[in-house]
């Protein structure tokens, strides 16, 4: 990768500058090229949902923004300082462990297998990182954590580990473990497609209450197209590693531009 | 049956137990090497140095597949040729416990690869450092798939300790060699040495898999 | 004197001794095969005397050491009247004792086969023995060749200990020639070297050919 860098600020500044922003980023596996040039601008506070076919690069989005992946071109900034990259003698280089690891405190994430830690309890996985990473003392970890878990609707279950308790709850767990990370974006990567169908209200349920409740900027991908709509304050349409459409969910659901959009559209509530 | 001497039996039996207590000791303290020295094998092939996981997952390799009788001898006979002299338990400790290391590292290796790749995902999305990702997330997990290997081993070295005879050490098979050079009576002594490690061998394997779930009971994965 | 010296003095010895474990390799391999094949089926056998059988010569051989068993075969069992010369002493006992260790592998691999393949030979109306060779065992063997590949190197290592009843393979001749030359790094560690070599280059991808083979013949290759 040698790109030129000096067309990238070092940092984003000013009253406006968005929560999250993709510059010009570039991911590939070898030939295939999973995102192709992205720029998108996430405000603070604003949900965005990134709905499209399997294949086109939605949950790289996500990934790369939680630095699961590492990126081949561009930048991303989060809250105006680049995440990927750092300053260096007053160029962007790309960024070390540390760097990572300071920005990373910014952004949570929650799995479509919700990655609960197995030999932990509910109450347990949410206290090891604020315990461990931010330093908290046990007792104000424990407050925090069941606070979140009441937050979720689970404070029966505190004591339980994730073998006994059902999908749903075990990504409510979740949702309530990266939010006592204090993030400032949250990520939510199809967090109901590995759920039983009864039970993805319970969650959805707790995203609702979240974007009603909460300043979080969060970005979203899912296959539901209801809540999307519903949820969401803008949805991107992603198409071959590139934004085919966006717009506020009225506009793409109500009167969508492209072509691709329309087609998509269409496949998917005919599934339904 | 066949001439069995009774009394001969009862006259060698103290002999064979006292040296029953080197056999154990010998399998323990190989094990103790063999459990860490193990380790260092298996983090060394996660390293992000290529050449390093190279290096030494073909000297795993090769420990693995070459007799141990015949890295005891090396080990014995190689120190005394550039002046460096070791005695037989230094010796047969080093070559029981670098053999055993190489099993048990791929014992953790596989242990740690089948800790799903969603758990070091997690553990990245709070932040855990890698110390800690290791110690409180990716280990404990581990630990199950890895226990029973672990165990098989443990008594699989214990089985091996025979083969420290050849260079003098005096565990069970050099002391029922003695009593048989002695007395030229080999049904006894043999036998009986085939009797201590069965009694031993066999309540330790199923012990073992008590242990084992346990461990996992403890840890909520049923 | 120099490494290349040593080889060309030495090396015919080493050379003769690498055939003879090779060939107890090999015959002590054919052994452990019957064998965890007949205990493996035995111990599946509906009858309870069968089954003991099985499982007495299993835990004999898997709770008790290579080295005991070897010297109570070669030494004690003259002693009953069965003398057996050293050479087929050496590979009947690491043929029983590894074949001990296979049949918990075979009997493994006939067990991962699931239950519906039995239900359907037996809706076929076939023959237990039918079952067994035609339906049963031919996905067993693709589950239990790996395995064996690793069984098959503690073989080649366990015949080593047949020096230790003279058998003139490829440790005794390093141990010879350690014994009059005391070049204990070159004779000690050429073996080690040779055995590396065997293992890794004839047991190793011999055993990838067979399993890429038996993947091919179940259409999976």
């Amino acid at each position: 990768m040698n790109e030129d860098m000096s067309k990238y600020p070092l940092r984003l500044e000013g009253s406006d500058k968005p929560m999250v922003r993709f510059m010009n980023v570039t991911k590939s596996y070898g030939d295939l090229v999973v995102l192709d040039s992205l720029d998108l601008d996430v405000a603070e506070g604003e949900m965005v949902t990134v709905i499209g076919p399997s294949g086109s690069g939605k949950t790289t989005v996500l990934r790369m923004l939680m630095t699961l992946e590492t990126i081949n071109g561009g930048v991303i900034y989060v809250d105006g300082e680049p995440l990927t990259h750092m300053e260096k003698n007053g160029v962007l280089v790309p960024a070390d462990a540390k760097h990572m690891r300071r920005m990373r405190a910014n952004i949570g994430m929650c799995f479509q297998h919700f990655n609960l830690f197995p030999h932990m309890t509910a109450i347990e996985n949410c206290m090891e990182a604020p315990v461990h990473v931010l330093g908290l003392t046990r007792k104000e970890a424990r407050e925090r954590g069941l606070e979140l878990l009441a937050l979720v609707g689970l404070e029966e279950k505190v004591d339980e580990h994730p073998a006994r308790l059902s999908g749903g709850q075990q990504q409510r767990v979740a949702i309530a473990r990266a939010l006592a990370m204090r993030p400032k974006v949250l990520l939510f990567d199809e967090v109901t497609s590995a759920l039983d169908p009864e039970v993805i209200g319970e969650v959805t349920n707790v995203i609702r209450k979240l974007v009603s409740e909460h300043n979080l900027t969060m970005l979203m991908v899912t296959h539901q197209m209801g809540f999307a709509r519903e949820i969401s304050d803008r949805i991107c349409l992603f198409y071959r590693g590139q934004i085919e459409e966006q717009g506020t969910p009225d506009e793409l659901f109500g009167n969508p531009q492209r072509e691709r959009t329309q087609q998509f559209l269409r496949a998917v509530t005919e599934a339904m | 049956m066949f001439d069995w001497r009774w009394d001969f039996v009862w006259e060698i039996l103290p002999r064979l137990i006292w040296a029953t207590g080197n056999t154990l000791i010998a399998a323990l303290l190989g094990y103790g090497i063999a459990m860490v020295l193990g380790l260092v094998f298996a983090l060394a092939q996660r390293t992000p140095s290529r050449i390093l996981t190279m290096v030494v997952r073909e000297l795993v390799e090769f420990i693995r597949s070459t007799p141990l009788v015949l890295q005891i001898f090396f080990i014995f006979y190689v120190g005394p040729q550039f002046g460096i002299r070791l005695s037989p338990w230094v010796s047969g400790m080093a070559a029981i416990g670098l053999h055993y290391a190489a099993y048990l590292s791929e014992v953790y290796r596989g242990g740690i690869e089948a800790v799903p790749r969603g758990q070091w995902e997690a553990a990245t999305a709070l932040n855990l450092s890698t110390a800690r990702t290791y110690f409180r997330v990716i280990i404990p997990q581990a630990l199950p798939t890895a226990l029973a290997g672990m165990g098989n081993y443990l008594v699989g070295i214990f089985k091996d300790t025979p083969m420290l005879s050849v260079i003098g050490v005096a565990e069970l098979m050099h002391t029922a060699n003695a009593i048989g050079s002695e007395s030229y009576r080999f049904l006894e002594p043999f036998t009986l040495v085939g009797v201590i490690f069965l009694a031993i061998s066999l309540p330790t394997a199923w012990l073992i898999r008590v242990f084992e779930r346990r461990v996992r009971r403890s840890l909520g994965m049923n | 004197m120099s490494y290349i010296e040593f080889l060309t003095t030495y090396g015919p010895r080493l050379m003769t001794g690498t055939l003879i474990t090779i060939a107890l390799t090999v015959l002590a391999g054919l052994l452990a095969v019957a064998i965890a094949f007949a205990a493996a089926l035995m111990k599946l056998s509906p009858s309870m005397v069968v089954r003991g059988i099985a499982t007495t010569y299993i835990e004999i051989f898997r709770g008790t050491s290579l080295l005991v068993q070897l010297y109570w075969i070669f030494f004690v069992l003259p002693l009953f009247g069965i003398t057996l010369e050293k050479f087929t002493a050496g590979y009947i006992t690491v043929g029983m004792n590894l074949g001990a260790y296979g049949a918990e592998l075979v009997r493994g691999a006939i067990k991962s086969v699931p239950r519906g393949q039995w239900e359907a030979a037996l809706a076929l109306n076939m023959s237990p023995a039918k079952r067994m060779i035609r339906i049963i065992l031919p996905q067993a063997i693709v589950v239990m060749l790996p395995p064996w590949g690793n069984l098959f190197i503690e073989l080649l290592k366990g015949t080593a200990l047949v020096s230790l009843i003279a058998v003139a393979d490829l440790m005794f001749q390093a141990k010879q020639i350690n014994g009059s030359t005391f070049l204990s790094a070159q004779s000690f560690g050429t073996a080690l070297i040779i055995y590396y070599i065997v293992a890794r280059f004839g047991i190793t991808p011999s055993m990838r050919w067979l399993e890429r083979r038996s993947l091919r013949m179940l259409g999976r290759g």
